[in-house]
């Protein structure tokens, strides 16, 4: 008689683990796996892919390695390491007072003064994929649902809905109208979410938006927390890309329209807020939240356990940000640097017979490649992409990774590479519209 | 800036408004009597002295010469300054290469190299309290339970439930065989759960244990395999303390006892580490979840990008855990110096009469005050500990906060001193104690009559809110108080 040796049966794991919520398998994310196996170098790899489909800034590490060069007795525990041992002990919750005065120091000058931020407000996250995930803990229960509108930023569907149970309707905007949300596209996703049964807890905005590259008008951000008051649901404002506008008059923040109203309805509002993109510093970990709600401020403090910040990382940051010279100096110069990159590739794309969304922040710009697509779907614009990745060897993000309702809009990355790859990647650009020119033609 | 609070339905989430995330238990009441009056030698003499945090202060001197000789660990430094660039870039969730190999050697260097650890197994999360939660969302769904043998960490109740909705069911472990996890104490465990109609997902060990400070010998450890590939349930071994070993036995890591177990299925075990207590630098929040399940492993990952080591920390570890002679340093230097304060502090209490559990691990010992207590029930014990912390003013923590089955524990946590310190805490104890065997001896002389007394009083005493401080009605589920 045989003896069969029982396979030790594999015990399920969570309904979190198994599910697909993760979002890794985007296009979003196949895109960074091609040019992870095949990575652009202006010299050692020059047919190689040029990433364009992560929103880095690394348009002004030189003004950071400066400041450390000249203060690195400040920034580190300096000469006999004085204050190490505190600072490596320090895990308190609230964060060190000297790093979150600093924070709000640095979003106050980003704001052009034009808001005040309480320190004691400030809740540290080790960034701002968590701080989104920690507010939806916060805000919804599981199975209710936040609206947030599209085109958005493809980590929200896991930030905002993997582990929380949350869901994302989408408040849906095109470009008719420069892709502006309007008080209809936000009645219509309520409803949307009414009809399906779920109770909507919040509206999340990114401003400036994360993929459009443009900042929300002051009179939409009326709208928006208008409905939110109307609806009784909270007002979350991404803000992350706010110290990359290329004009400091064009931002208004949310914190703005709260001074003007005398902050009446302040406490459904929050901001989260991160230096990963406005600093370029996304290995920190450094993300927060800013809420007008004393329990959301308590309740966030405490569930921050999970996620903290580095005690090394605060005092070296809460060195930098206070020398004011130095963050007056960064804001105006990185703001400067990103709008001459945004002027080339606008440029550039122009050149090539390629239109954008008109835009005025962030690290990316919003392109419009709809008359290329063999037919006006997803479908279309996925072959598209795929040409792009594989034959011009660009790795760009498709609209649709963004929950985008048109199809052929594709984000388009430009302050993570030098200028010369830029040129680099606009010349490639220009090359596969001219041949498509050729082929249409003979066609 | 004042912002008018309006009476509206409720705003918040469940999960933000209940209780789960634990900051009612007197486990926390003692700090804030600390916070409130902290000892100092010369400012505040008088002051409560802090023994009811688990900190290991005692080797900072060795990490900060280890700093001043290598600037360029730091990317703040001159040296450093050039790798500022692609470390302050860097957000990949696998982790720096160089910071998953260098804690991958420390690991095994930790458990004697008895162990190889596979760096690319390493999963980063923000500190052991996010390393806890991320396995629980890994392993288990909301509802799921987890057995936990008591007496355990007061933070398990937020870290393992609050956000995960998990419930946690105690394997209570007793006096009278030194807390030992027995098999029949886990299988009974295991039935409540089942008529309470909870799904078991797994069981949760801390070893060494928090607040034991006692490792688990081999037989418990092969026990505890044995039943979780018997019930087909997940173990996690929270192996923080493992480098705070300062006695035999040797410290013996659950991937050290699967190797010689063939029957064991690898898809249950998973790995808790932090260099919180081992290194003493819980403010630079360095987790880690070591899966031996590989989908488990990959989804550990992913999380993580929710509580990743910031890469200016990942990077100084990276070159200062590869320093063979540091580390070797270090780890010798660090036993030695706990042994001496476990000592010092054990004999100090022997002296007067106080025993404490047999420990070789940890910050802290387990100290039995039953004797002390004026009547052997958890009133008693918080009685006591409310002398302690008002009167004496030293902040302990009381049996009950860690769930313990038995009233009249203590932890006292002994690392997170200086000597002079010690002497003072030592000294008040050893006052505390012969004034209350004093006070005692007055008593015992009626003591017919207090008999009676005390039975009438008893029983107005459970709801006399003087003993009872809010925090005793404890946030947790009664499944795990159903016991009393």
């Amino acid at each position: 008689m045989a003896i069969e040796i029982e396979k030790p049966s594999s015990v399920r794991l969570s309904k979190v683990a198994i599910s697909k919520t993760h979002g890794e398998d985007s296009p979003y994310f196949a895109g960074w796996k091609a040019y992870d196996e095949n990575p652009y170098d202006e010299i050692h790899n020059q047919s190689g892919v040029i990433q364009m489909g992560l929103a880095e800034n690394q348009v002004s590490f030189d003004l950071l390695e400066k400041y450390l060069e000249e203060h690195h007795e400040v920034s580190s525990w300096g000469k006999g390491a004085p204050g190490f041992r505190e600072n490596a002990l320090f895990q308190d919750y609230h964060g060190l007072k000297s790093f979150r005065q600093a924070m709000a120091n640095f979003m106050e000058q980003i704001r052009g003064g034009k808001a005040k931020f309480d320190p004691d407000r400030i809740v540290l996250t080790a960034g701002a994929t968590a701080a989104n995930e920690l507010l939806t803990f916060i805000l919804a229960d599981p199975g209710d649902a936040l609206l947030v509108p599209t085109p958005y930023y493809p980590g929200f569907d896991r930030d905002l809905r993997w582990r929380t149970g949350v869901k994302i309707v989408p408040i849906h905007c095109n470009s008719s109208n420069n892709f502006q949300i309007t008080p209809e596209a936000l009645e219509a996703a309520y409803q949307s979410a009414e009809s399906m049964d779920l109770k909507v807890r919040g509206v999340l905005i990114t401003n400036p938006s994360n993929p459009l590259g443009s900042t929300i008008q002051s009179s939409v951000l009326n709208d928006i927390l208008d409905f939110a008051v109307h609806k009784n649901i909270h007002l979350v404002s991404d803000e992350i890309y706010s110290g990359s506008t290329f004009s400091p008059s064009e931002f208004v923040s949310i914190a703005e329209i709260l001074r003007n109203r005398n902050y009446k309805d302040a406490e459904r509002v929050h901001i989260v807020y991160s230096l990963s993109k406005d600093l370029g510093l996304p290995g920190f970990r450094v993300g927060t939240i800013y809420s007008y709600n004393d329990d959301v401020v308590t309740t966030a403090r405490r569930m921050s356990s999970f996620t903290l910040i580095s005690s090394q990382t605060q005092h070296l940051l809460a060195c930098m940000l206070s020398n004011h010279e130095f963050t007056q100096n960064y804001i105006k110069t990185n703001r400067e640097r990103l709008n001459k990159r945004y002027d080339m590739i606008i440029q550039g794309l122009k050149k090539a017979g390629i239109e954008c969304l008109k835009g005025n922040a962030g690290l990316f710009c919003w392109m419009n490649l709809s008359p290329l697509l063999n037919e006006p779907t997803r479908q279309g614009e996925l072959e598209l992409w795929n040409i792009i990745l594989n034959q011009v060897k660009l790795n760009i993000s498709p609209g649709s990774s963004c929950h985008c309702s048109e199809p052929g809009w594709f984000r388009v990355c430009f302050a993570n590479m030098s200028e010369q790859t830029l040129r680099v990647a606009l010349q490639r650009i220009h090359k596969f519209m001219e041949q498509r020119k050729v082929c249409s033609v003979n066609q | 800036m004042e912002f008018k609070r309006k009476n509206k339905t409720q705003l918040l989430s469940k999960i933000a408004t209940n209780d789960r995330h634990g900051e009612n238990s007197p486990y926390f009441d003692g700090w804030k009597a600390y916070d409130n009056n902290p000892f100092h030698p010369t400012q505040n003499p008088n002051g409560v002295i802090q023994m009811g945090l688990a900190e290991n202060k005692l080797c900072f001197d060795l990490i900060k010469k280890w700093i001043m000789e290598n600037p360029d660990a730091s990317i703040c430094t001159a040296g450093g300054v050039d790798k500022f660039k692609d470390v302050a870039i860097f957000q990949d969730y696998h982790g720096l290469k160089e910071f998953r190999e260098a804690i991958a050697k420390f690991m095994g260097r930790v458990r004697g190299n008895k162990v190889i650890f596979d760096a690319n197994r390493i999963v980063m999360s923000s500190g052991a309290t996010g390393a806890n939660e991320t396995i629980m969302f890994c392993l288990a769904d909301p509802g799921d339970t987890f057995l936990v043998p008591s007496p355990y960490y007061p933070g398990f109740a937020r870290d393992l439930r609050w956000r995960t909705g998990l419930e946690i069911v105690p394997v209570d472990c007793k006096s009278s065989n030194n807390f030992r996890i027995t098999r029949a104490a886990m299988e009974d465990a295991y039935e409540k759960a089942q008529k309470w109609n909870l799904n078991v997902k797994g069981i949760i060990i801390a070893n060494p244990s928090n607040p034991l400070g006692t490792t688990l010998d081999i037989a418990t450890m092969r026990s505890l395999v044995a039943f979780v590939n018997e019930k087909n349930i997940h173990l996690v071994c929270d192996e923080i303390y493992a480098a705070t070993v300062f006695d035999s036995p040797r410290f013996v890591s659950v991937a050290e006892v699967i190797q010689d177990m063939d029957c064991c299925n690898r898809d249950l075990i998973h790995i808790v580490y932090s260099l919180s207590k081992d290194m003493g630098i819980p403010g630079f929040r360095v987790g880690i979840v070591y899966s031996f399940n590989d989908d488990v492993m990959l989804c550990a990952r992913k999380m993580s990008s929710f509580g990743l080591v910031s890469s200016q920390t990942q990077y100084l570890l990276a070159s200062m855990l590869s320093d063979d002679g540091f580390v070797g340093n270090f780890l010798r230097e660090s036993s030695k110096r706990l042994a001496k304060r476990h000592y010092v502090f054990t004999k100090g209490l022997e002296q007067v009469g106080i025993s404490c559990l047999t420990s070789n691990a940890g910050l802290f010992f387990w100290m039995d005050m039953r004797p002390l207590l004026k009547e052997q029930s958890f009133e008693g014990e918080i009685e006591l500990w409310r002398v302690i912390l008002n009167e004496v003013k030293l902040n302990v923590s009381p049996g009950s906060s860690f769930q313990c089955f038995e009233p009249g524990w203590f932890r006292v946590c002994f690392a997170n001193m200086d000597d002079e310190t010690v002497e003072v805490a030592l000294n008040r104890i050893r006052a505390f104690v012969l004034d209350r065997e004093n006070q005692e001896s007055t008593r015992s002389k009626h003591c017919w009559r207090k008999k009676h007394l005390r039975l009438s009083s008893s029983s107005t005493r459970l709801y006399d809110e003087t003993i009872m401080s809010p925090c005793m009605i404890s946030p947790h589920s009664p499944l795990v108080r159903a016991k009393t």
